[in-house]
């Protein structure tokens, strides 16, 4: 079963009608459109037939607000073996509504493959919740970053969505057929090693002096910022306000189990994110280096005072924040799917979310936040509309600030 | 190029609904910020409610504009106090990134076609206008000067925007050098210091944060005066520019703020029209126009990165009055 969407374009004004108040929706079945469908509406100003168009759309004007209508949906017009389907009512495919004051309103059928072949709601759950893991796995890269860079200098990174973009900008400009067209084995991991280089380079032209300079944390917030709008629409110049696709992401999903549909590049996501996080918590654990870093969050001044090079670690860890973060932009390009200017500014949020879920400056808090955050965000579309599902995440996120403001793995005195 | 045009179209832009609503924004984050040291990143929400508040009422519930207006500014105070008695007790970046997270719930729920019927989803709302106009005593006509010229509508709109700033300042002026606004600035400066003194330090920040809420929620109410409220205005960029512009003029200014808004939107309107001259002469290393226009966007970003780190006071702000604490 499906609920039936109401996505009206933003260009899609209601102008071409000589009425000026409108009944609107959209006849979808899994997503996919289903052209042809008629409708009838009938109430003042007579009876219209209306059929949805390519993209699953329809539209009618009707002449009076604050007044009732009747929305038939034909039956006999939908596909083979589909239905309108709900329980509660004898005849689902007849809806009355009533235009209120704004004159504008829209109608929703669900629909179904008659009631036998209906994904259960077990089903869904799991399909959401691998959905949500890959999506977790991915924000889990550009998010460790995140909250690494915070906790060994204390920056609460906005530009860390640009790092992210970056990451798959480059991707597109070496692997993409209208540019280089390097094979992807090469091309993904060289724009990897950019993302890296422009998390080195922004350290020594901008952070480093910073630093010396004994900016205020604020400051630097406020700089970081700056950056973020900067390197934005840097990125529009180059690749303007379209969206761009890297080769193989139309590729077809195989059915998995349930009604879980992974095409063959999610399942490699997945697996290169798990092989990066594990790679990285043992580098963190185990290297002299990793150890040095987890020093400098704990105490940097102590970590100094026991001869840590403060400076070098901080110029490792932003080197290593570009990395996950252009591997991420990458692997976020392909679950989107497609490249845009400002795909990287529309997780910032939710990466941010994952850090103060797990605790700010922890890097394993992290990793779990993102994997909750992931999950929440794909699991709650369950309920709400899908378009409200990074709304969920953020307002996770000012929950968890009033009970636990210190995170789930973090400690109890880094209280906000 | 038309250089004529260009600064004609540059002067007016000093006049316009949207320099006004900046201008607004700016002084009610000037009050969060610049006075009571509250990170505020979620202005652009504010706006948004002021915006949404005064055009559902009108087209939802056909109340009269001034009705709408206070419905749009009440709802601001609703939402600080519902934000800032969770918040407040957070240090300054949890702050901004609750914040910026409430201010982005906003913007979804008006943009979620869930509640097509009153908020209009990604089309935003309009025709809400008849009953503002209605209202307008000037006959009709055109009037003014040189590129100050519009007709009775854009007058009465402008005319409501110089008042409305000319209440805002006057209250925030009285606010600031009273002992009120003294013991803002004291928690500014050192939060423990003024408890010390026996002040409820989370009451004056609320305070502070409903009062620059309202204000800002008026600047959106007049940044939609005019034409349209448009889910798309609404974004964090939004909330950046008015900071900018606020940390142009000088964050913990009264005029810091319509001095920075004012100039931020002149230089803005100068750049959109000189840019893409440029680019059509031939001037600008082969950028197309569309590219020229973004370039615009990427000064904003870089001038607010050289205004922190070498102006942090602002144009009319005091270098010894740290609006940066710690």
């Amino acid at each position: 079963m499906m609920l039936l969407g109401l996505f009206l374009p933003a260009a899609s004004a209601y102008a071409d009608d000589d009425d000026p108040y409108r009944i609107s929706g959209n006849v979808q079945l899994d997503g996919e459109p289903l052209e042809g469908v008629r409708l009838t509406i009938d109430g003042p100003g007579g009876e219209q037939e209306v059929e949805t168009d390519e993209n699953g759309q329809w539209r009618v004007g009707v002449p009076e607000r604050n007044a009732d209508y009747t929305v038939t949906l034909d039956e006999e017009t939908l596909p083979e073996g589909i239905a309108v389907v709900d329980p509660e009512d004898e005849t689902p495919n007849v809806k009355d509504v009533t235009v209120g004051p704004g004159g504008r309103v829209t109608v929703n059928f669900f629909i179904g493959e008659g009631q036998r072949n209906v994904t259960s709601f077990f089903d869904q759950l799991v399909a959401r919740v691998v959905q949500g893991l890959s999506f977790g796995l991915m924000l889990a890269l550009a998010a460790v970053g995140l909250s690494l860079v915070y906790g060994t200098t204390g920056i609460s990174n906005f530009a860390h969505g640009e790092m992210v973009t970056f990451g798959a900008i480059a991707a597109v400009f070496l692997v993409g057929p209208a540019s280089l067209a390097l094979p992807w084995w090469l091309g993904y991991p060289f724009a990897v090693i950019l993302s890296a280089l422009l998390g080195l380079v922004l350290d020594v032209i901008l952070w480093r002096p910073l630093r010396r300079k004994r900016v205020g944390l604020v400051q630097l917030m406020i700089v970081s910022i700056g950056l973020s709008l900067a390197l934005r629409y840097i990125f529009q110049l180059f690749i303007g306000g379209g969206t761009r696709q890297l080769p193989g992401a139309s590729d077809p999903k195989i059915p998995l189990f349930g009604a879980v549909q992974l095409s063959v590049i999610d399942m490699t996501s997945i697996a290169i994110a798990i092989v990066v996080i594990v790679a990285f918590a043992l580098w963190l654990t185990r290297s002299r280096l990793g150890k040095a870093t987890r020093a400098i969050s704990d105490n940097p001044s102590l970590a100094a005072a026991s001869g840590i090079d403060v400076d070098f670690v901080v110029r490792v860890v932003w080197t290593l924040a570009g990395g996950l973060a252009g591997l991420a932009g990458i692997l976020y390009a392909y679950y989107r799917p497609g490249i845009k200017w400002d795909m990287g500014a529309q997780v910032l949020l939710l990466m941010f979310s994952a850090v103060v879920l797990g605790g700010l400056g922890t890097a394993f808090g992290a990793l779990v936040g993102a994997l909750i955050v992931g999950v929440l965000v794909e699991v709650s579309t369950l309920w709400i509309p899908a378009d409200l599902k990074y709304a969920s995440a953020l307002f996770i996120l000012i929950v968890i600030l009033l009970f636990r403001p210190q995170g789930i793995l973090g400690r109890r005195e880094r209280i906000g | 190029m038309d250089w004529l045009q260009i600064l004609s179209n540059t002067a007016s832009s000093i006049l316009s609904p949207a320099t006004m609503g900046y201008a607004l924004a700016a002084l009610g984050l000037a009050v969060h910020f610049g006075y009571a040291g509250l990170i505020n990143m979620g202005i652009a929400g504010f706006m948004a409610i002021g915006a949404y508040g005064y055009a559902i009422s009108i087209l939802t519930f056909g109340f009269e504009w001034w009705l709408a207006a206070i419905i749009g500014l009440v709802a601001a105070a609703v939402f600080a106090l519902i934000l800032g008695i969770p918040t407040l007790r957070l240090r300054g970046d949890y702050l901004a990134i609750v914040t910026i997270a409430a201010a982005e719930v906003v913007r979804l729920l008006f943009l979620t076609t869930a509640f097509d019927e009153v908020t209009g989803s990604a089309d935003g709302l309009s025709g809400y206008h008849a009953s503002f106009r209605a209202s307008n005593p000037l006959p009709e006509g055109t009037y003014g000067f040189g590129p100050w010229t519009y007709n009775d509508t854009g007058w009465w709109v402008r005319i409501m925007g110089l008042v409305t700033i000319g209440i805002a300042v006057l209250v925030v002026w009285m606010l600031t050098h009273s002992p009120w606004g003294r013991v803002l600035k004291g928690i500014r400066e050192d939060e423990d210091a003024v408890r010390s003194l026996g002040k409820n330090v989370f009451s004056y920040k609320l305070q502070a944060l409903v009062l620059g809420g309202v204000l800002a929620a008026a600047g959106g109410i007049v940044y939609a005066l005019p034409s349209a409220v448009s889910p798309g205005v609404y974004v964090t960029s939004l909330t950046f520019f008015v900071w900018t512009a606020l940390l142009l003029g000088g964050a913990a200014t009264v005029f810091g703020p319509l001095l920075g808004s004012l100039i931020f939107w002149a230089l803005q309107t100068f750049l959109s029209n000189v840019l893409p001259a440029l680019a059509q002469a031939g001037l600008l290393f082969g950028l197309s126009q569309i590219q020229a226009g973004t370039l615009r966007f990427i000064l904003v970003g870089v001038a607010l990165m050289l205004l922190v780190i070498f102006m942090p006071q602002g144009l009319l702000g005091n270098k010894k009055e740290l609006t940066f604490v710690k």
